[in-house]
Formats: structure tokens, C-alpha cells, sequence
């Protein structure tokens, strides 16, 4: 609380906010006070108020009980139109683009000009030129939103908010969908624009990025403000300890294991060759892809999401069909076996969408804790509860899901409890190799690091591991092998020791590529 | 969390109940009846005596079997609005097997073929848009009605063309197979419909519950109902699932017509289902797609239907199909369970499709998070 | 959570206030003096403006002019019909109709449980034994027969002469032979005054949901219209108001059934082929409060005035007087037994 306002009236201070939601209260007593001009870090894990806060402010949803002020007048109850007039912008996780209008015409969607009564269209170019290239968020103004990429998309709704008027920016999680250098071209722009004396609220539960671009930051925990910290007068370690409650190892560890490395068995784990895969839009989504994976081995494949990797997944686990090459496990063809057979062959597989993938929501504990097995567990002509019961009884403890309770439906646990539940079950089955698939996603700080032990055990315990992670930290971290992918191509296939964000970034973003 | 379960799984019925009741009271004012005494005749005609509820038993049977084909449907994502004509040509199978059987088959063996014939001829009704929404990726939907009117014209035309009794719309009266009535055991429900395949039928309830909970084919069935995608990933074989489930709930819808047929007439009538099938839908519904819950509300309806007759003298029976109307809607509206139900059945297409979610459909999504 | 309970307090209170309520025409229980007879409808109910409202006719002049009491009973499915009768049987009715041949079994069955209630089955399907010889009705329920092909005979005749067309139309209801009975004698009775002229019939379905689509209705009556028929014989129940909208629509003509079907139209309806049943019901109602009913089978044709056709005031403009003596002549000469009706096709 050292770090002195700039001005006296602070542009946002929300206290006593609380929000309920049926039985859940999103928010108790969280409160954040956000200086003019100053880029703010809201942080917290999954489900700690970050989003409910921020949609009170922007006027999407009223609070229960508390106070609401902006530039020192009260606003509490206000309305999203009364926000936008009054300098409120919000950009969301989910673009909202209209992708078959241009960006010009997305940009001033609400608020054309309009000249005789028409809409002037050549006036909205040459004012989202001018905000373009005032803010240094560079987007041709006519070019179709469909036609640009994620990170393009991205500027394109900064700009509409900008040209709402905003002086307060709200930007919920805005770099979960980039590439590292669309990352750093993203903090660029913010900077220039707070120059120009917005306010910006980054809501983040990312370190880095609230180390390297904030000034103040406010921790949430189970809906409460818990902590109001000056960026420069922390650490990564104490920003966690505050959204977790607890001390929470960050980082790497050892990042592969000298000793497994050495003792690494001979002989092919997971392999594929020559794969090719159609995906729903692309022809080639997965291109003539090749690579092996030895047992104690685990290849890491980053990349921008969309380039191919969930195409090559569900190939890979039997969910897609594959258009030419060959998949094997322990050497075995399953090219062309089902998901069951797969399995049954030693595949294990944490899908990269839990919610639609991984997990029955309304399904208890228990029986997610069976799923692709419960053909294992029939006794007679029924499901064996007792063997289901005893093997969620286990599993609950070995992997400290909470609630421990194997009889609740899974939708009532909290992000890092699911995700814990898939690992639980792919990591407790007889497999010989693992698909791993952004295994930490949408998990808070204190799961990632259980999750990325639980992966190196099983490295250590020789299976054959395939992680894809869009979070190029976590490939760092767990990796021995890292290969980028690139519009259905891997364009670069490194040992660990000569990868890292700078040497990678460029194959991300497809400026460079060399055959893999 | 005990607040919410009981404020989803108790209230709603009853509020529901409310609204049904002033509705109807404000429909027999409208008609220039007293509300008190129309609600009264009712009851006594329904539950008042040994009769009424025999008729009411009779009804809720027939219901009960539409309703858990409709819900077992449901489970699986799917929406058979096929019960009608799956119902009637249950109802045919066991007339055929009883017509044919001679009249010294023991009993036991006559009933077990005329129960099997209702199952197997509604499973095949059931089957066909099973089949064709696996192998075709054909609507459901779409099928199940056209599967109504092929099945019914063609029952039509075996029985007026070729089976019938002159002058009537029904076949012969079977030789075997017949269940005896409820009445030969207590008199006191002479004269009423309701007969042993009610016994049958609650057999069909608890295997219906034991085969959706406690059978691996009932986990993997809900699994593709709830979540297409994650059933996929564990394995499940999708269009074998589909199959099966359309083609369970044919069974069970055909298992209805054993009522009619066995129990009651002794012989298939064109027509007999009359609506029956269409009401499974909304007993379904209400019964939350649990085969308790079924059961529970096909006697409701037939409450209502039973209750309709009663109180014919005073009021139209269109006062009794609005009701029936107000109930759905009144417990669509009241129970998420429904809504979810509803628009999984309306929205969520599966089999064919391609699975994948566009774009970046990760933890951002994440439905209960409200952080 | 509260907002529940206070919707369903609010409930509560509304309806304990409305069941209080008694308007003053509520309905009294039957009385006892005089003769009440109990009428259970088909499921086509009532409303059909045809046959079911016939029954209703016949019952309201009974009320009117004989003073009984009659309650009406419409089933909403099959097993209802039974249990309509049966309700009405066991409060103590003298009589109870059955309206239609489907509740032939259900009637067979209760006047055998009910010896001193009277019945009465209109369309009640009379079976035959094995030598082809008709199986008399239990001595208390009388059989409601009518000869329809002989009323329909007639609206052909009128339908060849009045058209002006070498094509008449019919539309039945379900396919079956009850209907087949209608569209045999109305075809006859074209042939008879029109050898060469050609009838197409058509039928609305084969499920008794047949007799209860106007949609489908008016679709068959529209393409009979356009291929140049100018008259449509209708014999479909409800289905029958979609072929009078047809022929306002194309300005040609329609024939009722059943009832007199002239206000559905007006102007567009040449004639209605009347099964009074409003007299058969009216006339075992009397039997029933003179004390002279029995059992037996009652047939209704264009002697008993049974059916016949509606020649009054509203369609005299459109039928010429000496087709109206040519039709009086071939129903005398019906009625003698000269010509002989076929009664299937």
C-alpha cells in the first residue's frame, strides 16, 4: 500500500462488493482501488471473483451490497450503456467481432458516422486509421475480421472499445490466445495507450505478465480482496502465496531429470509417421507430421493454438479419423483401432478440453474416475459399484481431490479438482504412453505444480509422454525434447537445452521454419 | 447444498401443482361452474372409490411405458417422438403371437411370447431411425414422425384389410396370452381396466432404473446424452449407442400395447394408442426422465384423463387437455433439469457432426467458474 | 428459495379463494322424475357440426319436448368409451347412447352387466354368424342403423345434374368400408342419371385421425376443383369443414353430410346427404319414456325417413325444379324397391 496515487481521486474504487450467484458467492468484501493512468494486475486463481468484479464494474451485472465509484462519483447499479458513456470499456476473453463485416465497420459498429444519413463509410476508415496509429494497435481497417488472426482480432477489439471512448480499460486474460511476440506487441500498445492517460485493468493469472507490465496489484481468493501489493515491491512467489494462501513452488524444478535422461530405456513408446489428418476447415490440419517418443521420454510440442494440434490429439487417441501414415504404441500398430482398443493397448490420454472431453460434468466423482474403463469394471450383467467405490476411495486420497467427496457430480468442483480427476484417472491406469494435452489449463497455481509432478513421476517411471501445451513455460519446464507447431507442421524439433522463448518465438509465429 | 436440492427437486412439482389448480379453477369459472365442486367430482371419480382408481391404474400403465421410452430416448440425447406408432405395433406383435398361439399353450409361455412380441415389434419400429441417424446421420426427430405414419397406415391396412372383424376396427380376440383382470382378484374393481400387466409393467420400471444406472450399456447411454463428446473419448461406441438406445425405447414403448391387448380388450384395435404415445413425451418430461419419476407422473396424467371423464358433465374435456398443457409448461419452466433437456434435444446434434469445437474452447469456458 | 414460497403462498390463497366461488348456473344433479338418458360421444367429440352433433340435436329436442335429462359424456381415448358408458350406466340412467359403430363390443358388453338400463348404438355394427345370418343385439340395446348409401345415391344423382361436369368429386374420411357404403351409392347414383360421367374419390386418410383434418381437407378438395370437378361430396367428419372452405375458395360447390351442413358455407353448399340422427336418437329417447323400448335392430333409410337430402329455402335457387323432380322420382322409386342401392364398392 506504499505505492502513492497519482491523483487524489482514484479512476475505480469498488469496496464491500459482494455477488451471489444462487448458492455461490462469487464475491464477499472484494474491493479494488485502480489510479488514473496506472495498468493494474487483478489476480486470483480459477474461480476466485476476478470476472464477477469486473462485470459489476462494466454495469453487466449488479452487486448485491457494496459500492461502486468511478473517477469519484458514485456509479454503484450502473447500467453497461451508462459505463460506456461514461469511459468504461470492457474487452472480453471471447472476441465479439462480427467476422464477415470489415474492421472499420466492426470498430464503429453502435456509433457509425453517419453523413446525410447514411453511414460514412470512408470517414470510419480514416478514423480507425487515425486510432490506429495514435494507440500503435496496427490493423488494416478494411481487411474482414475472418480473415485475421487471433492476436489481429484481439487489437481489433481494443480499438472498438478505444473508440467507444474508453479511458478505463478492462482486458479479461488478453494473452491466453497469443503467440510470445503478439504478447510483447500487446504490452507495447497498452503502454502507449496509458500514456495517453488510460487507465487499464489487466485481469491475469499469469505472473510474468503482472511482473513485467503493472504497477499495482490486487490478489482475490475465494471472492475476497486479500492483498493490494506495488508490483516493484514484490515477487512471483509472494503474488502466489497470496492467491493460493499457501507457499507454492513456481517454475521448472529440475527441468528434465539427468538421471532418467541417462537411464533412459531403448525403444520406441509413442511414435507416429507420416501423419496426415483433415480437421473440420482445413484440408491438411495435421501435414505429413513424424516424430518418436522413447520410453522416459517427454516431447513437448508448443505452438499457437489452431496450427494442427488438436487435430493430431484426437488422431492420435482414436477420435479422428487419419487420412494417410501410421500411429503405434510400444511399437504396435492402432492406426486404424478404436478408442477402447487404444487404450486397452496402453494409451493414456489427458485431452486438451476437459469440459467436453474429459470429464461428464453431471457425473459423480467415481464414475469420471472410470471413464473409458468401465468396461473393466462389470461384475455380471452391472457396473461394479464396490470396485467403482474403492477405486474413487483411492485415487480421491492418492490425488487429494477436494471435496473428497466421490458421490458429488463433478460440475461442483472447482477447475483444478476436475483437472485433477482426469490425471487421477489417465495416470492410474496400466499405460506405456501418455498424451498430455494442456494439462495445467484453466488449473490455479497450487494444482499446476501437482500436476506437473504427477507428469515427471510418470516420466521417471518410463512411459513415453507427449505433452502439447499452448503455455510455452510448461513445455519449457517439462519437456526433453521440444518441437514447435505450425500450420499442421512441426517446424522445429530442439533438445530442451537449446530451447527457450526467444529461439522459439519465431517458429511460433511462422517467420521462420526449418524441415523438423 | 441440501437448501438447493430441495428447492429444484420438491418445490417445483408443487408450485407447478399451484399453478394447475388456479388455472383451473379460473378455466371452471370461465365456464360458469364452481370451481369447489368440479375439483371434488374429480377426486371422487379418480380416487374416491376402487373404480376410479382402477381406471387410473389402467391409464398410468400404458403411460408409464410411453413415458420411459420417451425418457430413455432422452438420456441418450435423443428424441423419439415415435412412441405413438411404437406402442401400436406393440400392441399388434402381441395380438399376432396371441391370435396364433393355440389355445392349450400354458399360460406362463403364452404371456412371456405375447410380452416378448409387443417388445421385439417395438423394438423394430425403433430401430429403423436408430439406424438411419447412426448410419445416415438422419434427424431423429424427423424419422420418428414419419415413422408414425408409415407404421400406423400399414397396421391400418393389415388390420382393415386383412384381419379384422367385420364391421369393427379390431383383429380377432387371442386365444392365449390374456392377462386377467385386476377385478378377478378384488372385486371391488369390477368393471374398471386395469389388469396384471400393470405387475409387468412395474417389473419394467426397476429394469428400466437398473439399466440406466447400474449397467455399463446405461452408463455409456447417458454419457452420449449428457456429453457426446467425453463418451467418445471413453470409448463408447456412438452409433451402436444410438441404435441401441432408440431401440430400447421402442421395446419399452411397445411394451405398452400389452395393456390394451393382453389385458383389456384381448384383441388389437386401429387407433387403441390414441395419444398415448405423444402424452410418454410430456410424461417424460415431467418425470424428469427418471422411470420413478415416470411413474409418478404417468399416474398423474392419467389423474387428469380419468379425472376428465369424471367431470365431462360439467366442464369440456378441453379444459382437461389445456391442463395437461399448463402442467408442461408449468414444470418446463420450473425445472433446469427440463431446460437442459429441452435444449439438449433441440440443439445438440451428435453422431455424424464433426465433434470439434472451433477455435479455443478451453478452460476460458469454463460453465460454473464465476471467477 | 423465497421467492418460491411466496409464489406458492400467493397460489395457494388464489385458489382456496376460487374454489369458493359458486356461480349461479352451475349444473344440478339429474333429477329423478322424468327419463334420463346419458350419451356418450366418439372420439371425434362434439363440435363436428355433422355426426356427433346430430346425437345432440335429437337429445336437446328430447329435452325440449319430452322433459328428459341428458348428460353428455366425450371420451378422450380409446378405454374412455367403455368408461363413459359405464359411468353413465351406474348413476342410474335409463337409457345410455353410445354415438358410433365402435362402441359396438363396449355396448354388447354392458347391457349384458346392466339388464335394466336401456341402450342404444347409433352405426352399432350388427355381427353375423358363421351362415351369414344377422346376430340379434341383447334384448336391451337397440341397433341405430341407417342406410346411407340410399341418401347418397341421391346428392349423386343431384351432383351429375346440378355440376355441369363429366367429373364429380367424393371425399371420405378414414378408408374403410363404412365410408366405402357412402361413396358406393353416391358413384351409383351419378352413374344412374350420367353413365359416362367419372367420380373421383379420394379418402383423407387411413387412421381414424382421418375423420379430423381439415387441412388435408381442403388440400384434396383444391386439386379436385382444379381438375374440373365442379361438386364435392364430402363423407369425412371434420375433415369435411377443410372441402367447404375449398369451394368458397374456388367458388364451386360442396355436399354435406350427416347434418345439415349449410351454414358452413353459405351459398357454396348445394345440399347436405342428413343422416338424422337427431331422429333415431330422439326417437329411442321417446321409446324410452313412452315404455315401449326393445331391443332389436332399427334400420333408418329413405322410407323411415332416416336419411335423405336438405331441399329448403337456402338451396332452392341452385337446384332447378326439374332436377328436384327427377330426384324425388328416383327416390321413390328407391323407396319401392325398383332400384337397388349397392352398399359397397
Amino acid at each position: 500500500m506504499t505505492a502513492p496515487a497519482r491523483t487524489p481521486v482514484p479512476a475505480v474504487r469498488m469496496t464491500g462488493i459482494v455477488k451471489r450467484f444462487g448458492a455461490v458467492l462469487a464475491n464477499r468484501d472484494a474491493g479494488i482501488e485502480v489510479a488514473q493512468g496506472e495498468i493494474h494486475a487483478l489476480v486470483g486463481e480459477n474461480g476466485a471473483g476476478k470476472s464477477t468484479l469486473m462485470k459489476i464494474l462494466s454495469g453487466m451485472q449488479p452487486a448485491d451490497a457494496g459500492r461502486v465509484e468511478v473517477g469519484g462519483r458514485d456509479v454503484t447499479g450502473w447500467t453497461t450503456a451508462q459505463a460506456i458513456a461514461a469511459g468504461v470499456g470492457m474487452v472480453h476473453q471471447h472476441f465479439m467481432l462480427v467476422p464477415t463485416l470489415t474492421v472499420a465497420e466492426n470498430v464503429v459498429l453502435g456509433r457509425e458516422p453517419v453523413s446525410v444519413g447514411t453511414f460514412d463509410r470512408a470517414r470510419a476508415v480514416r478514423d480507425v486509421e487515425e486510432l490506429s496509429k495514435q494507440s500503435g494497435l496496427v490493423v488494416h481497417p478494411e481487411r474482414l475480421v475472418a480473415d485475421l488472426s487471433v492476436g489481429e482480432a484481439q487489437r481489433v477489439e481494443i480499438l472498438k472499445t478505444l473508440y467507444r471512448g474508453a479511458r478505463i480499460l478492462l482486458l479479461d486474460e488478453p494473452t491466453a490466445v497469443l503467440s510470445p511476440p503478439e504478447v510483447a506487441e500487446l504490452w507495447g500498445v497498452l503502454r502507449r495507450v496509458r500514456v495517453a492517460g488510460t487507465t487499464i485493468v489487466l485481469i491475469t493469472h499469469k505472473l510474468d505478465e503482472v511482473m513485467n507490465v503493472t504497477e499495482r496489484i490486487t490478489v482475490m481468493r475465494h471472492g475476497e480482496t486479500v492483498a493490494r501489493m506495488a508490483t516493484s515491491e514484490t515477487t512471483p512467489e509472494g503474488i502466489a502465496r497470496a492467491m493460493v494462501g499457501r507457499d507454492v513452488r513456481l517454475g521448472g524444478g529440475a527441468p528434465a531429470s539427468a538421471g532418467a535422461a541417462a537411464a533412459k530405456p531403448a525403444g520406441e513408446g509413442l511414435a507416429v509417421h507420416n501423419l496426415m489428418v483433415r480437421g473440420a476447415r482445413v484440408e491438411k490440419a495435421v501435414n505429413d507430421i513424424s516424430f518418436s517418443i522413447a520410453p522416459g521420454e517427454i516431447l513437448g510440442i508448443a505452438g499457437v493454438e489452431g496450427n494442427g494440434q488438436t487435430e493430431l490429439l484426437e488422431a492420435m487417441a482414436g477420435l479422428r479419423p487419419v487420412t494417410a501414415g501410421s500411429i503405434a504404441i510400444g511399437g504396435r500398430d492402432v492406426t486404424g483401432a478404436s478408442v477402447r482398443a487404444r487404450g486397452d493397448a496402453g494409451l493414456s490420454h489427458i485431452p486438451e478440453d476437459r469440459h467436453n472431453r474429459g470429464l461428464i460434468l453431471e457425473y459423480s466423482v467415481a464414475d469420471n474416475l472410470i471413464l473409458g474403463l468401465q468396461h473393466r469394471y462389470v461384475k455380471g450383467a452391472s457396473l461394479d459399484r464396490a470396485a467403482i467405490e474403492a477405486n474413487a476411495a483411492k485415487q480421491i486420497a492418492e490425488f487429494d481431490i477436494r471435496p473428497a467427496n466421490p458421490s458429488l457430480a463433478v460440475r461442483a468442483l472447482s477447475g483444478g479438482n476436475q483437472q485433477k480427476v482426469v490425471i487421477a484417472r489417465e495416470l492410474s491406469r496400466d499405460f506405456a504412453a501418455l498424451i498430455a494435452a494442456q494439462p495445467t489449463r484453466g488449473v490455479d497455481v497450487g494444482a499446476i505444480e501437482f500436476i506437473h509432478d504427477a507428469l515427471r513421476r510418470a516420466r521417471d517411471a518410463g512411459k513415453a509422454i507427449l505433452l502439447v501445451s499452448a503455455e510455452l513455460r510448461e513445455v519449457l519446464d517439462l519437456s526433453d525434447r521440444v518441437a514447435v507447431m505450425y500450420g499442421g507442421r512441426l517446424v522445429v524439433t530442439l533438445p530442451r537445452s537449446g530451447a527457450n522463448e526467444d529461439v522459439l518465438g519465431p517458429y511460433m509465429t511462422g517467420a521462420r521454419r526449418e524441415v523438423a | 447444498m441440501r437448501r438447493t436440492a430441495f428447492a429444484e427437486s420438491v418445490l417445483p412439482p408443487i408450485v407447478a401443482l399451484g399453478i394447475i389448480l388456479v388455472a383451473g379453477d379460473l378455466l371452471i369459472l370461465a365456464y360458469g361452474e364452481a370451481p369447489g365442486a368440479v375439483w371434488r367430482t374429480l377426486a371422487e371419480g379418480t380416487w374416491g372409490n376402487a373404480y376410479g382408481i382402477g381406471q387410473v391404474l389402467y391409464k398410468a400403465t400404458t403411460l408409464t411405458c410411453t413415458g420411459l421410452a420417451v425418457a430413455i430416448g432422452l438420456r441418450a440425447g435423443l428424441f423419439n417422438i415415435g412412441a405413438e406408432s411404437q406402442l401400436a405395433a406393440g400392441g399388434f406383435g402381441a395380438a399376432l403371437v396371441g391370435m396364433a398361439l393355440p389355445a392349450s399353450t400354458p399360460w406362463i409361455f403364452a404371456v412371456a411370447g405375447c410380452v416378448a412380441a409387443a417388445a421385439i415389434a417395438g423394438a423394430g419400429a425403433g430401430a429403423v431411425p436408430g439406424v438411419l441417424r447412426a448410419k445416415f446421420g438422419a434427424h431423429e426427430v424427423i424419422v420418428t414422425i414419419m415413422m408414425n405414419f408409415i407404421v400406423l397406415a400399414l397396421l391400418n391396412y393389415i388390420v382393415a384389410a386383412r384381419l379384422h372383424v367385420p364391421e369393427t376396427l379390431h383383429t380377432p380376440t387371442i386365444q392365449a396370452g390374456a392377462l386377467p383382470r385386476l377385478s378377478s382378484a378384488f372385486a371391488a374393481f369390477h368393471g374398471s381396466a386395469a389388469n396384471w400387466s400393470l405387475l409387468i409393467v412395474l417389473a419394467i420400471v426397476a429394469g428400466a432404473w437398473w439399466y440406466l444406472f447400474r449397467t455399463r450399456a446405461g452408463f455409456e447411454l447417458r454419457a452420449v446424452g449428457l456429453q457426446p463428446g467425453a463418451a467418445e473419448y471413453g470409448g463408447v461406441d456412438l452409433p451402436r449407442t444410438l441404435v441401441r438406445a432408440l431401440t430400447v425405447s421402442g421395446a419399452l414403448a411397445g411394451l405398452g400395447g400389452i395393456n390394451f391387448v393382453l389385458g383389456y380388450k384381448g384383441y388389437y384395435e386401429d387407433g387403441f394408442a390414441g395419444g398415448a404415445g405423444f402424452l410418454g413425451i410430456a410424461v417424460a418430461l415431467v418425470g424428469r426422465n427418471h422411470p420413478v419419476g415416470v411413474l409418478v407422473a404417468a399416474l398423474f396424467f392419467a389423474t387428469l384423463s380419468q379425472g376428465g371423464l369424471a367431470i365431462n358433465a360439467m366442464v369440456p374435456k378441453q379444459m382437461v387437455e389445456v391442463l395437461q398443457g399448463v402442467v408442461i409448461l408449468a414444470v418446463a419452466a420450473s425445472v433446469p433439469e427440463v431446460r437442459r433437456t429441452v435444449r439438449q434435444a433441440a440443439g445438440r446434434r451428435i453422431g455424424k457432426t464433426d465433434p470439434t469445437p472451433p477455435g479455443n474452447a478451453g478452460a476460458a469456458t469454463t460453465p460454473g467458474s464465476v471467477g | 428459495m423465497r421467492r418460491i414460497l411466496i409464489l406458492l403462498g400467493v397460489l395457494l390463497a388464489a385458489h382456496v379463494a376460487l374454489s369458493l366461488a359458486h356461480p349461479g348456473g352451475a349444473v344440478a344433479k339429474p333429477g329423478a322424475d322424468g327419463v334420463n338418458v346419458g350419451i356418450v360421444f366418439d372420439l371425434g367429440g362434439r363440435g363436428d357440426k355433422s355426426f356427433n352433433d346430430g346425437a345432440y340435436d335429437g337429445a336437446e329436442r328430447a329435452e325440449r319436448e319430452l322433459g328428459a335429462h341428458v348428460r353428455f359424456v366425450e371420451p378422450g381415448e380409446g378405454s374412455d368409451r367403455e368408461a363413459g358408458l359405464r359411468l353413465l350406466a351406474a348413476e342410474g340412467m335409463n337409457l345410455v347412447i353410445g354415438v358410433g359403430f365402435i362402441f359396438t363390443d363396449d355396448l354388447t358388453q354392458l347391457a349384458g352387466e346392466y339388464p335394466n338400463v336401456a341402450f342404444a348404438g347409433v352405426d352399432y355394427a350388427v355381427a353375423v354368424d358363421p351362415a351369414g345370418n344377422a346376430i340379434q343385439p341383447p334384448k336391451n340395446l337397440a341397433a341405430l342403423k341407417f342406410r346411407e348409401e340410399q341418401g347418397s345415391f341421391l346428392v349423386g344423382a343431384l351432383a351429375a345434374l346440378v355440376g355441369n361436369s363429366r367429373k364429380v368429386g367424393f371425399i371420405g374420411g378414414m378408408d374403410s368400408p363404412l365410408i366405402h357404403k357412402f361413396e358406393a351409392g353416391y358413384a351409383a347414383g351419378v352413374k344412374a342419371v350420367c353413365p359416362d360421367c367419372q367420380v373421383i374419390a379420394q379418402y383423407a386418410g387411413v387412421t381414424p385421425e382421418a375423420f379430423r383434418n381439415p387441412g388435408r381437407g381442403k388440400e384434396l378438395a383444391l386439386s379436385q376443383y382444379q381438375q374440373g370437378v365442379n361438386v364435392i361430396y364430402h363423407a369425412s367428419g371434420s375433415t369435411g369443414l377443410g372441402v367447404f372452405e375449398a369451394a368458397r375458395t374456388m367458388n364451386k360447390l360442396a355436399i354435406g353430410v350427416d347434418a345439415d351442413q349449410y351454414n358452413e358455407a353459405p351459398g357454396y353448399v348445394l345440399t347436405s346427404m342428413v343422416k338424422r340422427v337427431d331422429n333415431a336418437v330422439f326417437d329411442v329417447i321417446a321409446r324410452v319414456k313412452e315404455h315401449r323400448f326393445t331391443g332389436g335392430i332399427y334400420e333408418f333409410g329413405l322410407a323411415e325417413d332416416g336419411v335423405g337430402y336438405v331441399y329448403d329455402e337456402h338451396n332452392k335457387a341452385m337446384i332447378p325444379d326439374s332436377v328436384r323432380a327427377r330426384i324425388e322420382q328416383l327416390k321413390a322409386e328407391i323407396i319401392a324397391g325398383r332400384i337397388k342401392v349397392p352398399s359397397a364398392r
